[in-house]
């Protein structure tokens, strides 16, 4: 009953025929449009055009269509192309795709020098749309944190709560043991290097200054914002798509109070002790690393840092964590809330959720830097 | 050859025996068996959480099951190579509940997306496919270019269903295709299976809870409860049946206004 597709040209007078016979379907798509391609240049010259198709064993979609195109190619002034033979089984078949629009809708995405133009244009204003974005989200924290200043029962304190453990003690773990490793890494380097000068015992000031003033909290920052950034983005950029932002809204819920105030005040309150503990864990890795690898024993190491170090490098550390937090948590939830329907959207966004993040710490981090740096701490 | 086609025509396009699927400690399905005959519109009912889709999702290979054999167009799914398998899969098209479609791809490359990977079809032969296509599901050309996002209900089945049927498949499952759809909307959708199973000479396996659905456009009716089908047959049967969740549903309220 199946057999290869042809399509023959009979002898008829003066009239055009053509019958095909054989198995009409998508498996034989490539052979059937190369027979349609050749069979539409008969056109044209013969009084009337028939199509046999009587003999068709099997006629899929594929198959209707391309008997349809021949017949709206060899369709040529008054002449029509008719259909023959055609059994009752793949009439309705065939009645149903000579329903369809003779040109499909063309993709109208051709690059072209103006359009390049046009998307370096955009992407410049969405530098600007960004910022207005961040700013626009610090306002509405802000007002939302006045607001529940105001009526402190309208606080989510369980949501805060749970962000707490997800972003503060989950992390713990993950936090201490690479701080710590750094921590070794620093004072194995420092000591590798300085005994040529025999100023093995400064190792412990450079450790110190360097830990608690900048690589503490940089390095807590950057690992958070890959961590809880990237989740926040995450978490609300599925709420987004799954209108579950828009079901709180008409509930008359603030969004930005019930989702994303616990979320910062938790990374606000995380960052600072995540970075006092990493902090710790790299002077611990550092002084370990410095009585087993360089011979500093633990009193001398402790006696050093106490000289080397005094509370404003603390203090300038510690400043810093909060406002670090604010700019992860402002960026991942603009990200999050501006998801759009699709997963790829998700995805961008995730992605730039940290990327801005890191981005942003790191240019806080040189601002703060010249800030301390002229008040003289 | 000729007493193969005969085989094809006796043959149950899908043969389910024995059937048990487990949660846990919850038996979903328990011994369950099902024939769905070639050409025809099986309507699969029952009540909420029985089970329905999770049986569908077992015969296509989503849910694994502790025991029984699935046969699908002649071919034992457990037992088949992987080309069998892939030649199985080529020859059916599942709508999802929620239409399943790529969010990330416009309406024409979701519908071109199967023909893609399994065909070797000009862009040109793609691009006038999927018109065809969406003509035949009822949609305007110009939605072609639009992503999922900006679909309505209605549309979003629509596409899914011109996906499903992208590549011209005999057998088609149908996850409550018509709930969250108006009761026009529905009404059309059903008319449309019915078009397309006679046009296509399409199987169709249909979990739904549209009454309407069962009365209009399906030509037998399988009843799933506690992990069996308790009935199967025609819409009168259902309506004779003693059971009383089947005497419920289709004595009820809301069947009578049906049947007017």
């Amino acid at each position: 009953m199946s057999g290869d597709p042809k399509l023959e040209r009979i002898a008829k007078g003066n009239a055009l025929a053509l019958c095909a016979t054989g198995t009409w379907t998508a498996s034989f798509a490539p052979v059937l449009e190369r027979m349609v391609a050749d069979a539409e240049k008969l056109a044209g010259g013969s009084q009337s055009i028939f199509i046999d198709v009587s003999e068709v064993a099997k006629l899929d979609t594929f198959g209707a269509w391309l008997i349809e195109r021949l017949r709206r190619s060899l369709t040529q002034g008054a002449v029509e192309a008719q259909i023959a033979g055609l059994s009752a089984n793949y009439s309705s078949l065939v009645d149903e795709v000579r329903r369809v629009r003779a040109t499909p809708v063309v993709d109208s995405s051709a690059v072209t020098i103006t359009g390049m133009l046009e998307q370096i244009g955009r992407a410049v204003a969405g530098v600007a749309g960004t910022v207005a974005g961040l700013v626009d989200m610090l306002g509405a924290v802000l007002a939302a944190g006045f607001r529940v200043l105001i009526h402190p029962r309208s606080f989510r304190l369980t949501s805060t709560v749970h962000h707490m453990e997800q972003v503060c003690w989950r992390a713990v773990p993950i936090i201490v043991l690479i701080t710590f490793l750094i921590g070794c890494i620093i004072a194995q380097q420092g000591i590798f290097h300085f005994r040529r000068f025999g100023a093995d015992i400064f190792v412990v000031d450079m450790l110190g200054v360097l830990v608690l003033r900048e690589i503490g909290v940089l390095l807590v920052a950057i690992m958070v914002a890959g961590r809880s950034g990237s989740a926040y983005t995450a978490e609300l950029g599925s709420m987004k798509m799954r209108e579950e932002i828009d079901a709180l809204r008409t509930m008359g819920f603030d969004p930005i109070e019930v989702l994303v105030l616990p979320r910062m005040l938790a990374l606000v309150l995380a960052l600072p002790i995540l970075a006092f503990l990493g902090a710790m864990a790299a002077l611990y890795g550092g002084g370990l690393v410095a009585w087993l690898y360089g011979g500093v024993d633990p009193e001398a190491f402790l006696l050093r840092l106490r000289d080397a170090i005094s509370i404003d490098h603390f203090i300038v550390g510690m400043v810093k964590a909060p406002v670090m937090a604010a700019v992860i948590g402002i960026v991942a939830c603009v990200e999050g809330l501006a998801v759009q329907g699709s997963a790829e959207s998700l995805g961008q966004h995730t992605t730039a959720s940290v990327v801005k993040g890191i981005f942003f710490v790191i240019v806080m981090d040189g601002v703060f830097a010249i800030f301390f740096a002229s008040i003289g701490m | 050859m000729a007493q193969e086609t005969q085989n094809a025509i006796q043959n149950p396009i899908i043969r389910v025996r024995d059937i048990t699927v487990q949660f846990g400690a919850t038996r979903v399905l328990d011994g369950l068996n099902l024939d769905v005959k070639r050409g025809e519109i099986l309507g699969f009912v029952g009540p909420s959480g029985a089970g329905k889709s999770v049986l569908t999702r077992t015969i296509i290979g989503l849910v694994p099951k502790v025991a029984g054999s699935i046969e699908v167009f002649g071919v034992d799914l457990d037992s088949s190579s992987t080309s069998q398998r892939r030649n199985v899969e080529r020859r059916w098209g599942v709508l999802f509940q929620q239409g399943a479609l790529f969010s990330s791809l416009t309406v024409r490359q979701n519908i071109q997306f199967p023909m893609r990977e399994y065909l070797r079809v000009s862009q040109r032969l793609m691009d006038e496919i999927t018109m065809a296509k969406l003509t035949m599901v009822g949609l305007k050309p110009e939605v072609a270019d639009r992503f999922p996002s900006e679909l309505s209900g209605g549309m979003i089945k629509r596409v899914a269903l011109a996906r499903a049927l992208s590549l011209d498949p005999d057998l088609v499952f149908l996850d409550e295709p018509t709930s969250g759809l108006d009761p026009i909307g529905a009404g059309d959708f059903d008319e449309l299976v019915r078009t397309l199973q006679r046009t296509l000479g399409l199987t169709v396996f249909m979990v739904t809870h549209d009454l309407d659905s069962l009365y209009t456009a399906c030509d037998r009716i399988a009843v799933l409860g506690n992990g069996k089908i308790i009935a199967a047959g025609s819409i009168a049967d259902m309506q004779a049946s003693q059971h009383p969740w089947l005497r419920q549903y289709f004595h009820g309220k809301r069947a009578r206004a049906v049947m007017g």
